[in-house]
């Protein structure tokens, strides 16, 4: 009955294929249909995605309950499993690195916004948009031929003389380990911190900068003290797309960062992160138990992004009710 | 289990796309597993195929683990491991599951330490004691003794060893296990071990590249792979107190010296084994083949390709630098091939 086309009562009427084309004519209703079906299917395919993680991880979650967080071994012989290790130089890693990408990203993109002449700006902004579409592997490759080397004759014997009496600067130099790491997603993140930073500095609306002008600032003054704090939030976006990329990154850190499920202060250590031990250790992992240590190790590194992600949005919310993001008295 | 069996479906899938099964005659096997052997195999299911060409192997290399996890999904039609089958895993099998050991791999330890050029020694002892972290310095007299006449540092040995889940570590935990007890209850044998000491490379050329950089560093590789990329490697003493350095005809002295203990479903191992000539730390690597098969086209072309590959296949294994089968092992195998139903 509800689809012969004669139905007449207006509930039929409603929900009749007829009707239902009559009313999305309009090109704005099948924008919105289509639209809507482009954002739900990202929301369905997160949710999908915590759904596997969560049921095919079950052997594991009750074989370890919440000691799997601060277990800090890895052992598939004896079937004992945690996650601490990992979690701890995922941390760790992606801390060093945007420590190293901000202030570098940040500052080019108030350059090439702001400062540089026009010419210069693009081509510079091709060449690091250039730099985000080279493969990761790629990086991991430099870094074990280039910055291997490098930071073990080089770098860290200097950090060690000179900054050597700070824990994170003691112990053997490897040349891979937390620090290289860091330093590679360091290179890889920059690109994303500089072009997102640089749209946002950009999209500040020139009156804001004229005005300053006009009242006796500096251009230098202008930029740091009207244009960067109107961009602020743009520029906490660029910060955490770079953590969640680092966060994520397997090939490069896998190949400098040592793989030993370690926790030292040192950053000259060896060390592991989830994402890598997910790459190494997936494909021939052997017993249900194994497998299933290694996916909930994939849905730790979910909560953490998930984590990391609203602690930031708290911070956004809390800096911009304060100061809301224009001009500081 | 289940992320297993999407992935299998996947990769059947996949298969099925690229070929039909239904034309006339045209049997199309699936199979899975390891990756060490799969430059022999690609090789032997190449050559197999022109001499039948209506028989079409596809041969995907994810793992042993994935090929253990596909043939009990029953998504492959037979599979391919470094490490045999554990008694659990048998258990799971629908039906039984036969081994048939291929080719033989073995690990080789490779150092760098600056100022040594010589061919350096390691005793067994030597080397349980460097991976558990007990001898740590290169001048220790657990290495010093067996290498008289070479200078030695007294520098920190850092050690070396895969971080993704391998048959070569499977065979170096299996040989650790057999002549350390301490090693065989701290650590003992998998293709991913908790590593007391070290730091892990990824891949062999990942293991390589890190020996070749760090000084002092003292790792193990594929026999294989240290031969293609001329990597020079130490010799290890055998159960006859003899140093063997590792190639082609001592892999296979290791392999004959363990074929009159043949167990009847093959799964041995043959690290340290007896014979002067023998070297310790290889194994054999496995095809798994069910022992029931519905379709007997299948059953059919399985069999005569294993009956090829023991026979006729063997002239190609020392041109990709595998040592052939022992002939007292094929003549075992080939019986074994007449339990395929």
């Amino acid at each position: 009955m509800a689809t012969t086309p004669n139905a007449t009562t207006p509930a039929e009427l409603g929900w009749s294929p007829q009707a239902l084309l009559r009313r999305m004519r309009g090109a704005d209703e099948i924008a919105h249909l289509i639209t809507f079906i482009a954002a739900a299917t990202l929301l369905l395919i997160t949710v999908l995605l915590v759904f596997q993680l969560w049921v095919h991880s079950a052997e594991a979650r009750a074989k370890f309950g919440w000691t799997f967080f601060v277990t800090r071994t890895w052992d598939p012989v004896a079937g004992d499993f945690g996650a601490l290790p990992f979690i701890y130089g995922t941390l760790v890693t992606s801390a060093v690195a945007l420590v190293i990408a901000v202030p570098l990203g940040v500052g080019a993109a108030i350059f090439l916004a702001e400062l540089a002449p026009p010419k210069l700006s693009s081509s510079l902004t091709f060449v690091s948009d250039l730099l985000a579409a080279v493969p990761s592997v790629i990086y991991g490759l430099l870094g074990v031929f280039l910055l291997v080397p490098l930071m073990r004759k080089t770098v860290q014997p200097a950090l060690k003389s000179t900054l050597g009496f700070l824990p994170l600067f003691k112990g053997p130099t490897y040349g891979i380990g937390f620090l290289t790491a860091g330093i590679v997603l360091a290179i890889m993140v920059v690109p994303f911190v500089l072009s997102v930073s640089r749209e946002v500095l950009l999209a500040v609306p020139r009156d804001q900068r004229e005005a300053a002008l006009a009242l006796g600032a500096t251009k230098w003054e202008s930029t740091w003290k009207v244009v960067v704090p109107a961009a602020r939030i743009g520029i906490f976006g660029s910060v955490f797309l770079a953590l969640a990329r680092a966060l994520g990154e397997t090939m490069a850190v896998t190949m400098v960062v040592g793989n030993n499920p370690m926790i030292s202060a040192s950053l000259f250590s060896p060390g592991y992160s989830i994402a890598a031990v997910l790459a190494n250790e997936f494909s021939e992992a052997t017993g249900n138990l194994y497998l299933s240590a290694l996916i909930e190790l994939g849905l730790v590194l979910f909560l953490l992004t998930f984590v990391l992600n609203g602690l930031a949005r708290l911070l956004i919310l809390v800096t911009t009710a304060r100061g809301s993001g224009v001009l500081p008295s | 289990m289940r992320i297993a069996k999407v992935l299998a479906v996947f990769a059947v899938l996949l298969a099925l796309g690229t070929v039909t099964v239904a034309e006339g005659g045209q049997v199309l096997l699936n199979a899975a597993g390891a990756t060490f052997p799969y430059p022999m195999y690609s090789k032997w299911f190449d050559v197999y195929r022109q001499a039948h060409p209506n028989i079409q192997i596809n041969y995907q290399s994810i793992g042993s683990g994935g090929g253990i996890r596909q043939l009990l999904d029953k998504t492959v039609d037979f599979g391919a491991s470094d490490g045999p089958m554990n008694d659990d895993q048998l258990k799971q099998a629908s039906v039984p599951i036969l081994h048939f050991p291929t080719v033989m791999g073995a690990d080789v330890p490779s150092y760098n330490v600056p100022g040594v050029s010589a061919e350096l020694n390691f005793t067994p002892e030597a080397l349980a004691g460097i991976f558990l972290g007990k001898i740590t310095k290169w001048n220790d007299p657990a290495i010093v003794s067996a290498n008289s006449g070479v200078k030695l540092p007294a520098d920190d040995i850092v050690v070396v060893h895969r971080s993704d889940g391998s048959g070569t570590t499977y065979i170096w935990t299996d040989y650790l296990s057999k002549i350390s007890p301490e090693w065989q209850t701290k650590v003992g044998k998998a293709t991913s071990v908790n590593w007391p000491v070290g730091l892990g490379g990824k891949g062999n050329e990942g293991v390589a590249g890190l020996i070749q950089q760090t000084p002092d560093s003292l790792g193990y590789i594929e026999l294989i792979y240290a031969i293609q990329n001329k990597i020079a490697y130490g010799r290890v003493k055998n159960s006859s107190g003899a140093f063997v350095k590792a190639d082609l005809a001592s892999v296979s002295a290791a392999a004959a010296a363990t074929a009159k203990f043949m167990p009847d479903d093959f799964r041995v191992s043959i690290t340290n084994p007896e014979g002067k000539a023998a070297y310790p730390i290889a194994s054999f690597t496995w095809l798994l083949i069910p022992s029931k098969f519905s379709d007997t086209a299948k059953r059919d072309a399985v069999k005569d390709f294993l009956k090829w590959m023991m026979t006729d296949g063997q002239q190609y294994c020392e041109g990709l630098a595998y040592a052939k089968l022992p002939k007292e092992v094929v003549v075992k195998e080939m019986k074994a091939v007449g339990k395929i139903e």
